[in-house]
């Protein structure tokens, strides 16, 4: 373990975060890359201290092989999801001309709806 | 017994679907009543004689919980009450409802039986389990009945209040069963009284369970609904809400608190309240001109009564309880009748408006005044018998909380008499008062309707004059709850205090109606009052938090998710996580300098402007990782990862090349600052958990033991390809599975909606030089492609890598020819390839089932000439489905992103 690859993990982490904060498909898209990206290198590391590369007859002590082969199909699924991400947003700008998540048009009406009509129980509910 | 509730189920299909035949619906409700009521009957004398009939249902045994019943004597009485009184309902209904809407009054005779049914088991149940649920469905099936004229507001609110106030005392009782069935041990009513009530844990499961009681049994503060509760149709209300349901609460108490009285605060609680209901309820009842809602805050107060009698936990209150049960059974039920006689005959209920209702119809006048004399405890009614026992029974008590309980049931009694008085006078009597506005009898109410009341009222004055032999047999029924010291019930109790107590209650009650009837009228019931803005602001409040917390907007959800992650992240951190192990700054200097080149690409793109910038310098993040895998011993990963990134840029670019290059400056939903801050918290939380978890370890790897098996069992000395293909196939075959899904699922997401024809691409700007080049190489990639996989057993590559540089080898082919060539591949041709791919990788797991277990590789040698002994491993066939599989998925990326929509010039989407 060493502070270069912890502080790398980090800034993986924060910067997929600040990407897929926004609206436009195309940066969350390159956010979910960016934090994959991390979350494969944080499960490398944390498989313990690095090694030769893990294939037997070598002498030298192996890096822990478990780990890799986790983060190996889970870099190419990555790749199937930001591919299946990116058919959303072609289809998104095919569509709207645009590549920018609107709000939920059910979620604003409830928004803006508050507490004020439509109360389950009315207060002429006595018998 | 599991006879009858059989009985009970079918009887109330049958009800329900005998809509058209309402009359036959009823008589159907009426046979597992029947059923009930004889075979009760045709026990009675030995139930009487302190024989006990249990009977048990296996329900769960594995959490052992079971359907378990007992009839004793308190049981036995309540049984032949429900199955009496809901008969004589029944017969009412028949009347009431008539001919007309069959749907309601089907729907009706099978809620009732039902109910019936579930009643039985509340009073019957000798577990505690077996009580909660039917005691719930009796909390339903109220909701539906309260709730049968479905087109009414009215009706429909005071429905929901109900099952609100008793269902939210249900789960507090099923709480305090959990509690107690915890602490015992065991779930039957035996066990369960054993309970030791200094333990506070027991106390507070008590309370738990009374809590359920009140609200059933309408006791002070949830006593509310009981009066809503009256939008029900006049059977249900005379049924459920005064003869049995109600008494739920009453029946639970009286089971109890004979052993629980042994805990100081029971006695003082359940006097309290008791008390509290009864002159709430009679104080109310003396305000209302509805002579329904009158008769409900009646049936409030002696609900009160019954709950003040059974909880104080004296044997003489609880044998007296018993007695004032019955009696209310019979007058309450009479009385509600009568009510419902008068509504259709006048058209109202309003005791200031009906008039000559006396006159035009005396013999239910005089069947009516029975059972309000019954109510109000004269003779020769069973109402004043049961009354003097009760007064006896109080006036016997020992102590303070026995004169507090003379008191209460002295001054209760009063309120009785005064409204039962003003009831019988309000709806019989005639008005002098010359208002116009005065109910007549409009026309006469039949028979069927007429006969239960009578029926019921000459039963109080039969059971009555026979007090001596009824005294008897509810003697040996209270002993089942409290074998202690009963008490005396006769018609003549002699020269006692008890008699002087009646007489003074009865003056004292017609006074106190003279006096008090100009001064009170109807008030609002704060109960209800602050029941409804409870609600409201329950309601409201909720609505306002999904307002804000709902948004609609995504940056905002993603936000908040991601503050959780970095809340739950640092908080299990900052409270005591360490590091252990030595800490380096880096592992190389090599490694150092790709983590900061990383870095800066990193950043840059979160900032870059422009999309094409953005992904290229994406790549570089890609590279430059794929580089500190490699410096971490971590070769597959290095190789897989510069494949894939190489791959990734181009559909990236496929799909950009659409999109205008500069990203319009969106509404910024989430303020920068926002983003910048969550971001930073993700990233020090994820890191601070990375420098963590890496020196976490507490145990032997388990890559350690996959190394001693690797070459025995799988035949291979890649580590990593043999977890992947071998140890761990199972979970790659999960994985290889949702690179297909993707992939299908971009190919038809892309092939939906076509976009605009552009111009790039097309043949006329390919490169020459660039497609020859690339036409020599791609034989020479495929070659490699296939060794990569074959070999990647033993040493670097696999089905991932080989898979990736194959589909690497098409992807240049498109790039340099245009997309002539991969049309003539069908447009599923990659779909088809993920099929045939995933196919190889199933059929070679099943095939090590042959052997053994799933995935098991079979090994064999092979001699080949000239080439010489070759190891075939069958894991290497499962490899080569993943190969195809990655090709597959990644050409139908390719082809889907990057196609040119020729013929779909009528899709545009402009």
């Amino acid at each position: 373990m060493n502070l270069v690859t912890v502080m790398l993990i980090g800034v993986l982490f924060g910067t997929g975060t600040y990407l897929m904060i926004h609206r436009s498909l195309t940066k969350i898209v390159l956010g979910v890359a960016l934090l994959g990206n991390g979350v494969n290198l944080l499960l490398l590391s944390a498989g313990g201290p690095s090694g030769d590369i893990p294939i037997l007859g070598g002498d030298g002590s192996l890096s822990d092989a478990l780990p890799q082969a986790l983060v190996l199909t889970a870099i190419v699924i990555g790749f199937a999801i930001q591919a299946f991400l990116l058919a959303l947003a072609w289809r998104t700008w095919a569509l709207d001309g645009s590549d920018d998540v609107e709000d939920d048009v059910e979620d604003r009406r409830i928004a803006a709806r508050g507490g004020d009509e439509d109360d389950f129980v009315g207060s002429d509910g006595t018998a | 017994m599991s006879g009858i509730i059989l009985v009970f189920l079918l009887a109330s299909g049958g009800a329900f679907l005998l809509s058209r035949r309402p009359r036959l619906a009823l008589a159907t409700a009426a046979v597992p009543l029947v059923a009930t009521g004889l075979w009760l009957a045709w026990l009675s004398a030995r139930v009487l004689d302190g024989e006990r009939f249990a009977a048990q249902v296996s329900w769960v045994p594995s959490l052992g919980v079971d359907l378990s019943f007992r009839v004793d004597g308190f049981g036995w009485l309540l049984g032949l009450i429900i199955s009496g009184v809901g008969l004589v309902v029944l017969g009412y209904a028949a009347g009431y409802f008539g001919d007309v809407n069959g749907r309601r009054t089907a729907r009706f005779a099978g809620l009732l039986t039902i109910f019936a049914g579930a009643m039985c088991g509340v009073v019957l149940a000798d577990d505690v389990w077996t009580l909660f649920v039917f005691w719930e469905i009796t909390s339903v099936t109220s909701f539906l009945l309260i709730g049968l004229d479905d087109r009414t507001a009215g009706a429909r609110f005071s429905a929901l209040r109900a099952l609100l106030v008793t269902s939210m005392g249900g789960l507090a009782m099923l709480g305090g069963f959990a509690l107690l069935v915890g602490e015992v041990g065991s779930s039957s009513f035996a066990a369960v009284r054993g309970a030791d009530v200094t333990e506070p844990q027991v106390a507070v499961a008590l309370v738990l369970v009374l809590v359920g009681a009140f609200t059933k049994s309408a006791q002070v503060p949830f006593h509310f609904w009981l009066p809503g509760a009256m939008a029900a149709p006049t059977p249900v209300s005379a049924y459920l809400h005064s003869a049995t349901m109600v008494k739920a609460g009453v029946v639970l108490v009286a089971r109890f608190a004979p052993v629980f009285v042994a805990a100081g605060w029971w006695r003082p609680i359940l006097l309290t309240v008791g008390a509290a209901t009864m002159f709430l309820g009679g104080l109310e009842a003396m305000r209302q001109h509805d002579a329904k809602l009158l008769l409900a805050f009646g049936t409030v107060s002696q609900l009160g009564l019954l709950m003040l009698l059974f909880g104080a936990g004296w044997s003489e209150t609880t044998a007296a309880g018993v007695a004032l049960l019955v009696a209310h059974a019979l007058f309450k039920a009479a009385l509600f009748l009568a009510v419902g006689v008068v509504d259709h005959a006048t058209g109202t209920r309003d005791v200031t408006r009906l008039s000559g209702v006396g006159r035009r119809l005396p013999w239910l006048a005089a069947a009516a005044g029975v059972a309000a004399a019954s109510m109000a405890g004269l003779p020769p009614t069973f109402g004043f018998v049961a009354k003097e026992g009760v007064i006896a029974s109080v006036f016997e008590a020992p102590g303070g909380w026995g004169t507090f309980a003379s008191v209460a049931v002295v001054g209760g009694s009063v309120l009785t008499v005064a409204y039962s008085w003003r009831w019988w006078v309000g709806v019989f009597g005639t008005k002098t008062a010359s208002t116009s506005d005065l109910a007549v009898v409009g026309h006469e109410p039949g028979l069927a309707v007429v006969a239960p009341v009578t029926l019921l009222a000459v039963l109080s004055i039969v059971l009555g004059l026979a007090a001596a032999p009824v005294g008897d047999v509810l003697g040996a029924v209270s002993e089942s709850l409290d074998p202690g010291q009963g008490v005396h019930l006769a018609l003549w109790p002699g020269w006692h205090p008890p008699l002087f107590a009646s007489i003074a209650i009865v003056g004292a009650g017609l006074a106190l109606d003279r006096f008090t009837r100009r001064v009170w009228s109807p008030s609002r019931d704060t109960a209800v009052a602050a029941f409804q803005r409870t609600f409201d602001s329950l309601t409201a409040g909720a609505k306002r938090t999904a307002g804000i917390v709902q948004s609609g907007s995504l940056p905002a959800y993603t936000a908040v998710v991601f503050t959780v992650v970095a809340v739950a992240a640092a908080t299990p951190i900052a409270l005591g996580a360490r590091l252990e192990g030595n800490v380096d700054i880096a592992a190389s200097p090599w490694q150092a300098a790709t983590a900061a080149l990383v870095t800066a690409f990193a950043v840059a793109v979160a900032t870059a402007r422009r999309r094409f910038v953005a992904v290229l310098l994406l790549g570089g993040v890609g590279y430059g990782l794929a580089l500190v895998f490699f410096l971490a011993g971590a070769a597959d990963l290095a190789l897989t990862q510069v494949l894939v990134e190489t791959l990734m840029i181009v559909v990236f670019l496929l799909v950009l090349r659409w999109f205008p290059d500069l990203h319009r400056p969106a509404p910024a939903s989430v303020p920068r600052w926002i983003r910048s801050a969550i971001a930073t918290g993700v990233g020090a939380s994820a890191a601070a958990f990375a420098a963590i978890a890496a020196t976490a370890r507490s145990d032997r790897p388990v890559t350690d033991e996959m190394a001693a098996r690797a070459v025995d069992e799988a035949g291979g000395r890649n580590l990593v390809n043999v977890i992947i293909v071998d140890f761990r196939g199972f979970d790659t075959l999960g994985e290889i599975a949702v690179l297909g899904i993707a992939a299908i699922g971009v190919a038809n997401l892309v092939r939906t909606h076509a976009v605009p024809r552009r111009d790039i691409d097309t043949p006329r700007d390919r490169s020459v030089i660039m497609a020859t080049v690339v036409r020599g190489l791609f034989p020479f990639l495929m070659v490699t492609s296939i060794w990569l996989t074959v070999r990647g057993h033993n040493a670097l590559g696999g089905g991932f890598a080989g898979g990736l540089v194959a589909a690497a080898a098409f992807l240049l082919r498109f790039l340099a020819d245009g997309e002539p060539p991969l049309r003539r591949v069908p447009r599923a041709g990659g779909v088809a390839l993920v099929a045939v791919g995933l196919a190889l990788a199933v059929i070679t797991a099943l095939a090590g089932l042959i052997g053994g277990a799933a995935l098991e590789s079979g090994i064999a040698s092979i001699d080949l000439p000239r080439v010489g002994p070759v190891k075939a491993v069958s894991s290497t066939v499962f490899d080569i489905g993943v190969y195809l599989l990655v090709i597959g998925a990644a050409l139908a990326v390719i082809r889907s992103l990057g196609a040119e929509p020729v013929d779909s010039e009528r899709e545009v989407v402009a």
